[in-house]
């Protein structure tokens, strides 16, 4: 057992942080930061153009299909200074999440067809799992692809689709037969957003913000070549997907970064002629997070590992899943201690600067994004009856 | 011992929930919030003509006469219905002020007016740098010409946008945060001198950052004795905790109600969610902390009707209680909700804003958590 790194891994660090000291500049910052959401989207995707050229766009895909060839440490040391710097993750639906089913799943002509694409962010993927009536119960949707000739027939509605408004393509879990057991009857699709009969709808969440969407399918013609792998397996599939969605939920790397910023805030804040984080309370509160937080780095260190030397993410993706999100509000909520009264700052108003307050109305659209985490990418009330499934055997 | 309401106070009640069932739905409390004022002026004389706004007044200025418990009625209806007119500010606080610690002369002035629904109040206590300290005070008065002149900042002055009166605590002797010194000031919120910028928090209530220059107010218009204004603040503010309180009470009953009706109706793997164990031992925690908060308010409001000396600890228990307690509710709302509690468009997550900014106003719950130590532990 040995988590010390190597010379040429600490060198590996610095050229991270350089990197991203330099690419990530302020120009970008600003447009990422911008109210408006073309330019914040073009934004995004010029980020992931630098990190492309790079050849760091992917570190969790294979070498072959464009990934960077990390071993778990390298993978860790990136995240850790990419969050530490401040620097966003990449939007996960092609990268983390439709990526690895094609390449893993796909056909050479969808390989060779969407891949670079998605490595290039030219085009941007959502995507289509929930339904109004099938949220925990995933299984039960009931978006139908009827076939037809050499066409499926998609009919029915997803959401919660986030950026759908900005998304090129969407993959898809439809039902192509009502026969067995409802996992059986599910095909795994991916839909081009230009496609007639596609009609988004937007929904405005609790941040007073609009990522999320309704996504409605009213006889769109599917080309059955579309079709990731075999009818009827797509919940195989998803269930792959899933587990590595979980697993990048965590956000360890990132909630450090937030937690370290909230500690700034608080050494700031002053009551009574104290600073804040000098009050015996709110260290105590501070420190029972810091403290999971430590026990989860190395929880998520443990997993990595374990997936580097050949495993795949198990029901130890649900533990990271769970921790990590009640990690994050947690950090979140402190936040809005710290913000007090200007916890409640819109952003529309006033400037920072008239309104005498930095961090209020971030820290309120955090938290209140932030709920969401509990819920998304199966809820945590799910994951812990795959823990009490798959590792208790209950 | 008893803890029935007077037939009074049952009316009182009643007369509430009946309008907010009946003429302040969510969709309409929507509308008030999106409007300019982010209040209805048309309303407001509607509680001017129902009588509670003379709820806390003395009788000898057309006052109800009413008890903390009286204001606790209504203040736990406005809460069901999210209520954003500013009862708080005119009534609780700049009422409140006044009729604690105002001359015969500027309650005989003002007092009818709030009661009559034509004058809005606010109460700018707030500075950038005060966070929960009433004491910390940088704003100064200064005497000149027989008079005062104000100079400094407040922030986050709740009503702060339509208020046509103000009354503004600012610092007439000592240092920063002595607590000696502290004076309240009445004034017109549009005197000379006066900048104010506007903005909306969270909840939908529309307030105001006030930036002062040399602003005039008369000897005659200071409210309570000079230099002695800390008490009569903090005199106030326990009973406006108590009626926040009060409010949140409300909010967290509608929350679990809610909550519950939907894990009733919400259908996975075939069944009701609220079928699930997991789920049912939640709500029965959200149940009991809505039944710990109730019962801590009471014992609040009954230490403060009979002037008992435990009543600013049972306050500071019941804003920790409340802190805890909210979370806990709005948390399990938003999460039993699912992705529905994540929307804009359902209520739920507008009761969960206005119980964090309760919760947050004069004093969150490590505040009052750290005040209670030092009460009960020093």
């Amino acid at each position: 057992m040995d988590t010390s790194f190597t010379p040429e891994e600490l060198a590996f660090r610095d050229e991270v942080r350089t990197f991203l000291s330099e690419s990530y500049d302020a120009e970008l910052q600003a447009r990422l930061a911008s109210g408006d959401p073309k330019v914040y989207k073009q934004a995004v995707i010029d980020w992931q153009k630098r990190l492309h050229e790079k050849g760091w766009i992917a570190p969790n895909w294979p070498v072959e299909y464009g990934g960077t060839g990390w071993d778990a440490t390298r993978q860790f040391i990136y995240d850790s200074e990419r969050a530490a710097a401040g620097v966003r993750d990449v939007v996960p639906f092609g990268l983390k999440m439709v990526g690895p089913v094609i390449y893993t799943f796909g056909t050479q002509e969808q390989k060779d067809r969407f891949l670079p694409s998605i490595l290039a962010s030219d085009e941007w993927w959502c995507q289509g799992y929930s339904e109004p009536g099938s949220g925990s119960d995933l299984a039960s949707l009931k978006t139908r692809a009827v076939l037809d000739g050499d066409e499926y027939v998609v009919t029915g509605a997803k959401i919660w689709t986030t950026y759908a408004q900005f998304a090129d393509w969407i993959f898809c879990l439809v039902r192509t037969s009502n026969e067995g057991k409802k996992q059986q009857g599910i095909s795994f699709l991916l839909i081009d957003m230009k496609s007639p009969g596609i009609k988004v709808n937007p929904i405005v969440s609790i941040d007073n913000h609009h990522s999320l969407n309704e996504v409605e399918f009213n006889e769109v013609r599917v080309p059955v070549a579309n079709r990731i792998g075999e009818q009827d397996k797509g919940w195989t599939y998803a269930k792959a997907l899933l587990a590595h969605e979980r697993t990048s939920i965590a956000g360890v790397a990132d909630t450090k970064r937030n937690l370290a910023q909230v500690r700034d805030f608080a050494k700031r804040e002053v009551n009574a002629g104290k600073s804040l984080l000098a009050e015996p309370g709110f260290q105590a509160r501070m420190s029972d997070i810091e403290i999971e937080l430590m026990a989860l780095e190395f929880t998520e260190l443990r997993v990595l590992a374990a997936v580097a030397s050949g495993g795949a993410p198990g029901a130890e993706s649900s533990l990271l899943k769970i921790k990590g999100t009640e990690l994050q509000q947690a950090v979140q909520s402190l936040a809005m201690e710290v913000a007090a009264y200007y916890q409640g700052v819109l952003p529309n108003d006033l400037s920072a600067e008239e309104l005498g307050h930095d961090f209020g109305s971030k820290a309120r659209q955090s938290f209140m994004y932030g709920r969401a985490a509990t819920v998304y990418g199966g809820s945590n009330e799910i994951q812990k009856n795959i823990i009490a499934k798959a590792v208790l055997g209950l | 011992m008893n803890f029935d309401f007077t037939e009074e106070q049952v009316m009182l009640r009643d007369s509430v929930a009946r309008f907010i069932q009946d003429d302040y739905s969510f969709d309409t409390r929507q509308g008030i919030a999106a409007s300019e004022t982010g209040m209805s002026a048309e309303l407001w004389r509607t509680f001017a003509e129902l009588g509670w706004l003379s709820v806390p007044f003395a009788e000898e200025h057309g006052g109800f006469g009413g008890s903390a418990v009286d204001v606790m009625v209504v203040m736990e209806q406005l809460g069901k219905g999210l209520v954003l007119e500013p009862y708080l500010a005119t009534v609780l606080l700049f009422g409140g002020l006044l009729q604690k610690g105002g001359s015969a002369e500027l309650q005989a002035n003002y007092i009818p007016k709030i009661i009559d629904g034509s004058c809005l109040g606010a109460f700018a206590y707030l500075e950038r740098q005060s966070r929960f300290e009433l004491a910390d005070v940088a704003t100064t008065a200064t005497a000149q010409d027989g008079g005062y002149r104000l100079n400094g900042e407040k922030v986050v002055v709740f009503n702060g946008a339509n208020a046509d009166h103000l009354i503004v605590s600012a610092r007439s002797s000592g240092e920063q945060s002595d607590e000696h010194g502290i004076s309240l000031f009445l004034l017109p919120a549009d005197a000379a001198g006066i900048e104010k910028k506007t903005y909306r928090l969270m909840d939908g209530q529309l307030v105001a950052n006030l930036v002062l220059k040399d602003v005039k107010v008369a000897a005659t218009d200071l409210v309570g004795e000079l230099d002695q204004g800390l008490a009569l603040i903090e005199a106030v503010v326990v009973e406006a905790n108590m009626a926040l309180a009060a409010e949140a009470l409300g909010i967290m009953e509608q929350l679990n109600a809610k909550t519950l009706e939907y894990t009733k109706t919400r259908k996975q793997f075939n069944v009701a969610i609220g079928s699930f164990q997991a789920l049912q031992h939640r709500m029965v925690d959200t149940f009991m902390a809505y039944e710990q908060t109730k019962s801590l308010l009471y014992r609040a409001v009954c230490a403060l009707t009979d002037e008992k000396e435990d009543a600013a600890t049972a306050v500071h228990a019941l804003k920790v209680m409340l802190d805890r307690a909210g979370k806990l509710v709005y948390g399990e709302a938003i999460q039993l909700h699912g992705g529905m509690g994540l929307t804009d468009e359902l209520d739920i997550g507008h009761f969960a804003k206005r119980l964090m900014m309760i919760n947050t106003t004069f004093g969150n719950g490590d505040y009052h958590q750290a005040k209670f130590n030092a009460l009960r532990y020093s």
